[in-house]
Formats: C-alpha cells, structure tokens, sequence
C-alpha cells in the first residue's frame, strides 16, 4: 500500500523531478518505507513506498524489465500468484515476486483489460514509453482512491488531493455543486468532489491519455438484473449458503498474502467476526486484533469483542474513545479525508489505525462491504417496514416496527404514527420514488442546507443533485427490485464516498496502515449481487444468508445479537462543558464564516448557542454542527492556510 | 402569540433564518425544518410557554405542522381548559 502522483505535461515540455518530489512528499504518509521518482521527458511519476509484498525488490516506478512500461502503483492484486503462473507458462519472465511486475505483464498481454484479470484494490498508472500513452486504472469498488486535474498545461494524478495542490499555483476553490452533494447524499458523486477542478477516478473506471486526449471508461459495475429471477426455494439456501462460504473463505485467505504480519479489525459484529474466523482457519499461530471500545455505553461493543476474542483465541488489543478523543483528533482527521463529513465516525477509526501501526503492524483485514453486498444496514429494513406499513398506511402495529429498528433513538420512541408516516414518507407518492429507500436520510441531510450562505443558495439555486444521481445511475437499476436498488444506492456512493475513503482508507493510511476487505472480492460482490433479496433479508432478519455461513464458525451469541450500527459521540465531542474548543470557535468566528462564504454567520451563532445552552439533542443539530465544522477546516486547511 | 410561536421556529428550526420566507401555512415536515427531537422541543416550548399538557394522541402534523396550526392547536386547547374550568366551577 502506497502513495502515487504523477504528471504528464500535455504541452510536451518536461516533467519537473522537483515537482514531483514535492507532491509525493504530501502523501509520505501511505508509504513511509521508501520515495522512487521516474521522468520521462513530459512524463513524471512518483511513488511513496509502504512495503509489504517483495520487500527487498519491490521499488517503485517500476519498469517492465524492457524500459518500455513503467508503472506507480497503490494496493494489491491479491492473485498475483495465479497470473504470475499463467504470464510464465506465456513466456514471461520476472524480476521480482512483487504483484507490482504482474500488472506490468498483464497489461502487456491485454492492455486496458488487463484489470478485468485482477482480484484486488489498486489504484495505479502505466507509462507506455514507445506508443506515448499513459493508463491509469481504479479497483472496481473504490477501495484505493485516485485524483486528477489538468491545469498549467499538465495532467496530474494523485492517491489524495493534497498532493494535487503542492502543484505550483494550482487554483484552490470549494466546489459548491459538490458541497450540495454532500449536504445531501453524504458524499459527492464521482468524478465530482468538493474541490473545483479536481476530479476522482470512479471505482471500476480505468483513464486513458493518448495524443491529448483523455478518455474516461467503466470497466465493472454491479448489477442486479438476475437477483430477480434467481430461486428462492428452501432447498436452494444451504447451496448458496455454501458457495458463498467458500467465497469468502478464498477471497479471505488470498487477502493474508504479505511479506509482513496481517491482523484484523474485530467490531464485535457477524462481519468482522467472520472474517476473524476465516483468517484463523487459513492461518495458525498468535494472532492479533484490533478494536474500538466506547467510554460510553451507548456505543460500546466491548462485550461482544470479549465474547469472540475469547473464541477465536485472538490477541486483542483496543483503544477507548470518549469525547473528548474525537473532539481533539477531528482536524487532522479532516486533514487525511479531505472533504466534509456529517460524523465523526472517522475518528475512532483514524485512532485504531495508530494503535495498529505501534503494535508493529501494517495490514489489517476488516468486515466491511458486509452490509452493503449482503444486506446488513438498518435503511435497508427501514425502506422494507416502510413499504410493508405503506400497504396498509392505518395500521397501529406496523409503525412500531420502526420503533423497534431504532431502539437508541429515544426521540423517534416517543413519536405519534402519524408523526412516523410524515418522517419516513410511508404515503403518497414517496411509495414509487425510485430512491424510496434513501430519501428520508437525503431529505433531513438536505435541511441542513439552510445553514448555506444566500450567496452558495443563490448558486445552487439550478443545481439539482437528483438529476445528477439519475445519470449516475445505470438505466437497469430503474427496473430492480426496491432492495437490490437500495444496496446499489449504499454501494456505488456511500461505500466508497464515505465508508471506504473517509472511514477506511484515508483513516487507516494516515498511519501508513493497509486495510483489506474480503467483503469486497469482487467475486464475492458478483455472487452476493445474484443472491435473491428475501435470501438477504428474511423477513426483518438482516444478512440471513450469510448468518447461515457463519453457523459453524462463530458463536450463536454474535450471530443473533442485535445489530448495532457503527457510531461515534458527536456534538458535544466539539465542547468542554458550554465552551466550545478553540479550533471550533476559529472555524466557526463570523469572520472565518464571512471569509469562507459558504454558510451564513449569524445562523452558526445560533447553532452554536444551542449547543452551548445543551438544547441541541436531535441528528440534525449534530449532523449540522459536525457538516459546518468538517468544512470550514477544509477551506481552512486547504484553501486558506495553504498547508501544502 | 402568533409572534411568540414564529420566533420560536425560526430561532430553533432556521436558526435565525427567515427573510420572511416561512409562511404561516408552510409545514415543517415539507421544509425539512422538523427532526423527531424537533417535535419534541416544540412541544416542550408549547407546554412552558402556554401552561398546556400536548396529550399523547395530539402528538400529529395536523395540529402541529405549521404556524396557522400551532395556532389553531393553541386555540383549541385554551377553549378546552376555559370549558373544563367552567365546568369545574359548575360541579362544584
């Protein structure tokens, strides 16, 4: 796992080394262990090395052994081995035992299909010196992030953002189509980001430059069209239980090839559970694990940690988080995510990673992608009793089911049916809304909004993000069923927009920690994609089929506890006592406010206020506060402060 | 009292923000102005401010969705306390 950057000048002058040492040295943090830069004439690329797989002789730029393709390269291709074999049985010849060399081979053999080969999370650019024509390629669900920009005559690609300003006089500005993107669906869709003029490689994207011309092609996607017609007879469960468990199980023991010690995050849930198990099959001998615990109760899963750390013959090791933990790491937090966030759940997970790397660890292998291939999130039971209450919108009992599903949100207990129906939109015409599922989250983000400066309103006055999301949008996913349509929502924006990045890469490789996730073996999303939805969620009964997986590997005490969705304090992280923390009363001055442009001062104030008086006690207070502030440090630490 | 209730939407839902844009019959919910903990401080505003008790089964959009229905809310419930007191004088 790696920094890369790079540049290829479009006017034909020379790459800068200079240039380019300055950009890699913004993301040495993803790769402590070594700097390689390569120049081509126009060409320049950049690698920060964190090493794992081939230590000795796995440098980077690497070239083919020919000098003709050289490649800077992030992540893994977790079957290296396998292509290894099939490219030498061809004749090819290797240099090294690096998967880096395996994707230079691939591509010679296939070019821009080469990644159709791979099973892995990578983010990478080839140079081919002979033809002048430079491929840069995403994994297909966007575990490993990549920028680009054209600006000054050049193309320039980066693993993060901040690397992409130590360009000189690259113009630095909010993007505000994106910012309502956020404050809305959480994240922004790509290629767009918060940053004007910076765009991201979507996930299963590969980018080809050739002659000047930048060509952008998706090369995967996820696609329900069969879950529909697949059979849901009893008798087809235990099989699908089955291929779904040997899935996992190689897509598990592919992901413990390394060099060096792999550990594991343990939540305490089924998914992190599971994959713990899995490794524990695969590989014997001490083993270590990784765990957030909470000094609040509230979101302490420490009791579930206890009971399958102590079955699994694990080596735990934790931290313990309290308010004030997230209050003080929230800016450098921002600093690696490089975007807003409406919670602080990020910074939990930015401290596990610290204690990952002074246990002398680099790779971690972790749950996530569960709940989004299989089913796991609580929006996907709330669009199901939403449905099932809107079939009958007079019943008495049906809206308790939303109580039940949200039993810490004390406000929602002590609401009215009728209240519930107006809140999560059971009538009406919400029923057919092709994004039923989401639009209770998006409606409440979108309220935040009126935080927005008149001027961003004005602005944004013609922007319409669901437009947007409908020619995101592939046309079949109008024609899956409401479930397949909710997950497809959850895994092509919120997993890698926030999940992946702001919870998982960035937070991980912020202490040069490489998080790998079996959940996302791209045969294991294809396969849980073709898995019919009631199989998923049986009834209310969330991940039903992979409960079944799990039968034999984890006790029934984890499979059959309440799921309790991953959070953090928020609000009051930001306070001691009614005093907010110095760096909140800077982002948040009138002046910091009026100087950014993007929210409305006087209305922060009030904000603000609430807080201090202790009356902000609901999701939207906290998600406004934690939303207002992540983005005034953005422009603080990025537009204003120049920090690179 | 139309007063009183505005300013208390508009300090703890727009948070000072209104230019005159929220109309008396706008509702809440449509404006996404309204959280669960939103009900809630409303309710508690309503019952400190007006010496009222919001019942259980009151607890709904039509009574408490908008400006004009608050209002109307609060008229309603100071007929009903006016009648429960004249008819406690009476039976006493």
């Amino acid at each position: 796992m790696c920094g890369i950057a790079g540049l290829l000048r479009l006017d034909g002058n020379p790459a800068d080394p200079d240039v380019l040492h300055r950009m890699i040295r913004t993301v040495r943090h993803r790769g402590p262990d070594g700097v390689g830069v390569y120049t081509d004439r126009n060409l320049g690329f950049a690698h920060a090395r964190l090493s794992i797989v081939d230590l000795q002789a796995g440098q980077q730029p690497m070239h083919d052994g020919t000098r003709r393709l050289w490649i800077t390269f992030n992540g893994e291709i977790f079957n290296h081995v396998e292509l290894r074999e099939s490219l030498i049985r061809k004749g090819h010849r290797f240099h090294t035992q690096s998967d880096t060399e395996v994707i230079l081979h691939q591509y010679m053999e296939k070019g821009a299909d080469c990644v159709h080969d791979f099973n892995g999370q990578w983010a990478f650019a080839i140079w081919d010196s002979e033809q002048r024509k430079l491929f840069l390629s995403r994994d297909r669900l966007g575990v490993r992030p990549l920028f680009y920009t054209t600006h000054d005559g050049s193309f320039l690609f980066s693993s993060e953002v901040k690397s992409l300003f130590a360009y000189p006089g690259m113009p630095r500005e909010i993007d505000r189509a994106g910012l309502d993107q956020i404050f809305t669906f959480w994240c922004t869709l790509p290629p767009r980001t918060v940053f004007r003029g910076i765009q991201e490689l979507p996930p299963g994207h590969s980018l080809t430059i050739e002659d000047g011309e930048i060509k952008v092609r998706r090369y995967w996607q996820l696609d329900y069209s069969s879950a529909g017609n697949a059979s849901t007879e009893p008798a087809a469960e235990g099989p699908i239980a089955e291929r779904l468990l040997e899935l996992l199980a190689d897509a598990t023991r592919i992901r413990l090839r390394a060099d060096v010690p792999v550990g594991a995050y343990l939540s305490g849930g089924l998914d992190s559970s599971l994959v713990t198990a899995l490794m524990r099959q695969s590989s014997g001998g001490t083993m270590k694990t990784f765990s957030v615990t909470f000094t609040d109760p509230e979101f302490d899963e420490s009791r579930h940690q206890d009971d399958i750390g102590r079955y699994l013959s694990v080596e735990r090791n934790r931290i313990r988080c309290d308010t004030d933990d997230i209050g003080r790491v929230f800016p450098e937090v921002i600093w690696q995510v490089e975007k807003p966030i409406l919670r602080t759940a990020p910074c939990p997970l930015f401290m596990l990673s610290k204690l990952v790397r002074e246990c002398g660890y680099k790779v971690v292998l972790t749950g996530e992608g569960s709940d989004e291939m299989l089913g796991g999130y609580d929006i996907f039971r709330e669009a199901k009793i939403r449905r099932f209450w809107g079939a009958q919108p007079d019943s008495r009992s049906r809206p308790l089911l939303l109580k039940k599903l949200y039993p810490y949100q004390t406000n929602l207990q002590m609401q009215s049916s009728r209240y519930l129906q107006a809140f999560f939109q059971v009538t009406g015409d919400g029923l057919s809304n092709a994004f039923f599922s989401h639009m209770p989250r998006w409606n409440m983000t979108s309220g935040l909004k009126t935080f927005f400066s008149s001027d961003v309103q004005a602005d944004l006055r013609n922007q319409n993000c669901y437009q947007d999301l409908e020619t995101f949008l592939p046309k079949s996913y109008f024609g899956w069923d409401p479930f397949c349509q909710a997950q497809y929502l959850e895994s092509s924006m919120l997993l890698p927009g926030y999940i992946l990045s702001s919870q998982g890469d960035r937070v991980a490789m912020a202490h040069s920690v490489e998080a790998r996730f079996p959940f996302l073996d791209h045969r294991v999303a294809e396969f849980a994609a073709s898995i019919p939805p009631s199989l998923k969620m049986k009834v209310l009964n969330e991940k039903y089929i992979l409960k079944r997986c799990a039968e034999k590997l984890v006790p029934s005490s984890i499979i059959n506890r309440t799921k309790q969705p991953y959070r953090a304090p928020e609000g009051k992280s930001f306070f001691t006592g009614n005093k907010a923390r110095d760096y909140v009363e800077a982002a948040l001055s009138p002046d910091s406010l009026q100087r950014a442009g993007l929210f409305e001062p006087a209305t922060v104030q009030n904000l603000l206020d609430k807080f201090r008086r202790g009356s902000a006690i609901g999701i939207r207070d906290n998600m406004a506060l934690t939303g207002i502030l992540s983005t005034q440090l953005v422009v603080d630490q990025f537009i204003e402060r120049r920090s690179v | 009292m139309k007063d009183e209730v505005r300013k208390f939407i508009i300090d703890n839902f727009l948070f000072g923000r209104d230019a005159g844009r929220l109309s008396d019959d706008d509702s809440f919910l449509e404006k996404s102005l309204i959280d669960s903990s939103g009900i809630l401080e409303l309710v508690g505003f309503l019952e400190e401010t007006y010496g009222i008790q919001v019942l259980d089964h009151e607890l709904v959009p039509e009574n408490l969705d908008s400006i004009n229905k608050v209002l109307r809310y609060l008229d309603r419930k100071s007929s009903e306390n006016l009648e429960i007191r004249i008819a406690g004088r009476t039976a006493s």
